[in-house]
C-alpha cells in the first residue's frame, strides 16, 4: 500500500482537537502546556461541553490560554482564578467551569483562593501545571521549586534555611473535605498523556456531576526556565521531580 | 498475520523542532530537518523513516503544538 | 431601617444575581441581611460569604464576566484590598455595583464615620486611566435607590459603579420606600443584553474572552481611548447634583452625602440670621458637577466645601471655579461629625462675617 493509499481519511488515527484553533502557541519548543492544552479541548469535545464551557485563565506562562481553545474564557488576575471561577460556576450552574493555573498562580500568590474554594466545594475542576518555576517572567523560584534547585532568584540552589520547603499543595488540597478528586499525573510519554487525559475527563466528570472541587496537577517541564533540552527536561523531570511528587490518585472520590 | 502501517502528516508550519515527536517514536520514524527551517526558524520534524511507520501515534500524543496527523491501515 | 439593610432589600428587588461580600465595620449588615433574607430561595439570587475582600472582588469580576448583575460590600480597609480587582473590571468593560461605606482612614483607622476616600473613589484607586461612576447616597432612600441606579448606569455604559456611602448613613435609620420586586433576568434577556459576555453559551457565536491583557500597544491605546469615549459620554450625560436656597445665595457651601444634610441645617439657622448662604450637593461624585458649580462661582462671594476628611472634594470644586472667588475647607476627622453650629462658626470666621 503506497503512503497517499494510507493516508485517507478513514485511515486516520489522531489529528489536532477540533476546539484547538489555528494559533500558533506562544510556548517555548517541547513546553508542557502545549500537551495539556490538546487533552483540555479533547475532552471538552468528547464530552459535549464545547458550547457549554466557561475556562478561567491564569497569570503565568498560560494567560493567553484563551487564544487557543475555543470555549468562552474568563481571564483572572494573578491568583484569583479560583474566586472568578467560584462566581462563574455558582451564577451558571449548568455549566462546565474550570481553571487552568500554574504553581506561581496556584501555590503562591492564591494559596488563599485555591484552598478556600476546594475547602467550599466550589464544583470547578483545576488544571494545575507544576513545572517548579516561574516561567513567564524569566524563570525564578516558583513555591514548588524543589531544594537545591537553581532558579534566577535561588543562583545557588534553593535552600531551604533561606527559602523555605517546596510546597505540596495538592496533597494540602486532598485533606480538606470539598475535594473529590485530586490527582498527580505528567505528560511526557504517550502512556502518561493518556492517563492524564483520562485524568482530565473524570476531574471534568466531578464538576459537571456537582461532586465537589477536583484537581489535575500535571507536573511538567519549563525547559527554558531549566535551561536544557525538552528531552533532557523530561529525563530531569523524571529524576528530580517525580520521587518528590510522586504520581496518581491523591484522593479519589469520583463515582464510576 | 494482520501487518499495522501508518503515516504521519507533519504540519511543517506549527512544528517548533522540540524533537519529544523523535524521541517518543518507537520505530525512529521521524527526525529534524538537518538544515532546513520553517518560516518561524524552527528546523522542523519530517519522516526521516516513513515505510518504518505503525501508525502508533506515540508522536502525536507527545507533541505539544498539535502538529501531527496519524493514519492506521491494518493489511490483513 | 438602615441604610444597609435597605441596600440588601434594594438588591434583592432589583433582581441582582449575585453578591458576594467580606465582614466588616460599618457595614456588615448587608451581608447580614442578605443571608437573613435567604434570596436563593425566592429570586435565586446566589449570596456568598467569601474569604477576603480580595476574592469578594474577584467572584464580582467572575460573575460579572458572565453577564450577570453582580454586587459587592465593604469599607475603606477593604476597598483598598479590592483595588486590583477593581482595575481589571473597569479595564474589562464589566458592569458591577461596589459599595463603600466609608471608615475613617488611613490605615486601620476608626469604624467611625468619614469620606476620606473620595480620592480613591473618584480619581481611580487602582492602577490605570480608569473611573468607576460614583453615586454619594445621603438618605437611607437614596442607599435603596442607588443600587437600581449603579446597575442600570453599568449596564448602560458597559462601566462599574461605585455607591460611596459613609457610616452615617449605612447605620443611620430612616424610613424608606423600597422599589418594587423585579425578576431577575432570564439567560435570554442576559445574552441580548451581553452579547460580549462570557456565558458558557457559546453555540453559533464565536467564544467571548473577556481579558484586560494587550501586549500590542497600539491596541492597548486603541483601547484605552475606547475606555475615555465612554467616560466623556458619561460626563456628558450623567452629571447628577441637587441644589438647596441657590437662587438668592451669596455664598455657596458644597458637601456630598450625609454632612451635606448636616449643612443644610447650618444653612437654615443661618438664614434665620440673615446670612444667604445656599448648598450644592454633588450626587454623582464622578462625572463631577464642574459646569454646575462654576455657574454659582459666579454669583457668590465664596465657597465653603464640608467635607468628613482633610480636603479631598475641595481639589475639584477649586478646578470647577478657577480661581474666581474664595474657596476654602471645614473638615473634620477620625471619625469626629460636626454639628450646624460648627460649621457656620468655621463659615463666619473664614469668611470674616
Amino acid at each position: 500500500m503506497n503512503i497517499e493509499d494510507i493516508k485517507r481519511s478513514e485511515n486516520k488515527v489522531y489529528s489536532k482537537p477540533e476546539l484547538l484553533n489555528d494559533t500558533p502557541m506562544h510556548y517555548c519548543p517541547g513546553c508542557s502546556h502545549g500537551v495539556v492544552h490538546k487533552l483540555v479541548a479533547e475532552v471538552i469535545k468528547e464530552m459535549g461541553q464545547d458550547n457549554n464551557t466557561i475556562a478561567v485563565a491564569p497569570v503565568g506562562c498560560a494567560v493567553f490560554a484563551y487564544k487557543y481553545i475555543d470555549v468562552d474564557w474568563i481571564e483572572a488576575a494573578h491568583g484569583r482564578a479560583p474566586a472568578v471561577a467560584t462566581a462563574a460556576k455558582r451564577l451558571n450552574p449548568e455549566r462546565l467551569v474550570f481553571t487552568y493555573q500554574g504553581d506561581g498562580d496556584l501555590a503562591a500568590i492564591g494559596t488563599a483562593e485555591t484552598i478556600h474554594a476546594a475547602n467550599r466545594g466550589e464544583n470547578i475542576t483545576i488544571i494545575f501545571i507544576n513545572n517548579a518555576i516561574y516561567g513567564m517572567t524569566g524563570g525564578q523560584m516558583a513555591p514548588t521549586t524543589l531544594e537545591g534547585q537553581k532558579t534566577a532568584t535561588t543562583p545557588y540552589g534553593r535552600r531551604i534555611d533561606l527559602n523555605g520547603y517546596p510546597l505540596k499543595i495538592s496533597d494540602l488540597l486532598a485533606m480538606l473535605p470539598g475535594t473529590c478528586y485530586v490527582t498527580r499525573q505528567t505528560v511526557h510519554t504517550p502512556a502518561s498523556v493518556r492517563k492524564a487525559k483520562a485524568a482530565i475527563r473524570k476531574a471534568f466528570e466531578n464538576s459537571m456531576a456537582g461532586r465537589g472541587t477536583s484537581v489535575v496537577e500535571v507536573v511538567s517541564t519549563c525547559n527554558s526556565g531549566w535551561k536544557m533540552s525538552p528531552e533532557k527536561s523530561n529525563e530531569w523531570m523524571v529524576e528530580n521531580m517525580v520521587p518528590f511528587y510522586p504520581l496518581g490518585d491523591l484522593k479519589n472520590n469520583s463515582e464510576k | 498475520m494482520a501487518k499495522v502501517i501508518g503515516a504521519v502528516d507533519i504540519n511543517r508550519e506549527r512544528c517548533k523542532g522540540c524533537n519529544l515527536c523523535v524521541v517518543a517514536c518507537p520505530t525512529d520514524v521521524l527526525g529534524l530537518q538537518p538544515k532546513e527551517v520553517n518560516d518561524r526558524g524552527y528546523h522542523f520534524a519530517y519522516t526521516v523513516n516513513p515505510d518504518n511507520c505503525i501508525g502508533c501515534a506515540s508522536c502525536a500524543l507527545v507533541c505539544p503544538d498539535a502538529c501531527i496527523e496519524v493514519y492506521r491501515v491494518v493489511e490483513k | 431601617m438602615k441604610g444597609n439593610e435597605a441596600i440588601a432589600h434594594a438588591a434583592i428587588r432589583y433582581g441582582v444575581d449575585g453578591y458576594f461580600g467580606y465582614p466588616i465595620t460599618p457595614q456588615s449588615e448587608v451581608l447580614e441581611t442578605l443571608e437573613a433574607l435567604m434570596p436563593w430561595e425566592t429570586t435565586g439570587m446566589t449570596v456568598l460569604q467569601a474569604e477576603s475582600e480580595v476574592a469578594s472582588i474577584n467572584m464580582v469580576y467572575g460573575g460579572a464576566a458572565t453577564g450577570k448583575a453582580v454586587m459587592t460590600s465593604s469599607s475603606s480597609p477593604g476597598i483598598s484590598l479590592m483595588q486590583e480587582g477593581m482595575s481589571y473590571i473597569a479595564a474589562s468593560e464589566l458592569p458591577a455595583l461596589v459599595i463603600n461605606v466609608m471608615r475613617g482612614g488611613p490605615g486601620l483607622g476608626t469604624i467611625h464615620p468619614s469620606q476620606s476616600d473620595y480620592f480613591q473613589a473618584t480619581k481611580g484607586g487602582g492602577h490605570g486611566d480608569y473611573h468607576y461612576i460614583v453615586l454619594a447616597p445621603a438618605t437611607v432612600q437614596e442607599m435603596a435607590d442607588f443600587v437600581g441606579l449603579g446597575f442600570d448606569l453599568a449596564f448602560k455604559y458597559r462601566t462599574p459603579a461605585l455607591l460611596l456611602a459613609d457610616g452615617i448613613v449605612g447605620q443611620m435609620m430612616e424610613k424608606v420606600v423600597l422599589p418594587p420586586q423585579r425578576p431577575r433576568r432570564t439567560p435570554e434577556q442576559i445574552k441580548e443584553q451581553c452579547p460580549w459576555a462570557a456565558t458558557g453559551g457559546s453555540a453559533g457565536r464565536k467564544p467571548n474572552i473577556i481579558t484586560s491583557l494587550e501586549l500590542d500597544s497600539a491596541q492597548m491605546e486603541k483601547n484605552n481611548e475606547r475606555f475615555q469615549r465612554t467616560y466623556r459620554l458619561i460626563e456628558q450625560n450623567e452629571v447628577r447634583y441637587q441644589e438647596y436656597f441657590t437662587d438668592d445665595a451669596e455664598y455657596l457651601l458644597v458637601a456630598f452625602g450625609s454632612i451635606a444634610r448636616i449643612c443644610l441645617k447650618a444653612i437654615e439657622d443661618a438664614r434665620a440670621r440673615g446670612i444667604k448662604i445656599g448648598l450644592l450637593r454633588p450626587i454623582t461624585l464622578w462625572p463631577y458637577p464642574y459646569e454646575a458649580i462654576a455657574r454659582m462661582a459666579d454669583r457668590v462671594k465664596g465657597i465653603l466645601v464640608v467635607e468628613l476628611n482633610a480636603g479631598q472634594m475641595i481639589e475639584d470644586v477649586r478646578l470647577a471655579v478657577e480661581g474666581r472667588v474664595p474657596v476654602r475647607h471645614y473638615g473634620r476627622m477620625g471619625g469626629i461629625v460636626p454639628n450646624p453650629a460648627e460649621i457656620l462658626d468655621s463659615f463666619e470666621s473664614q469668611f470674616n462675617l
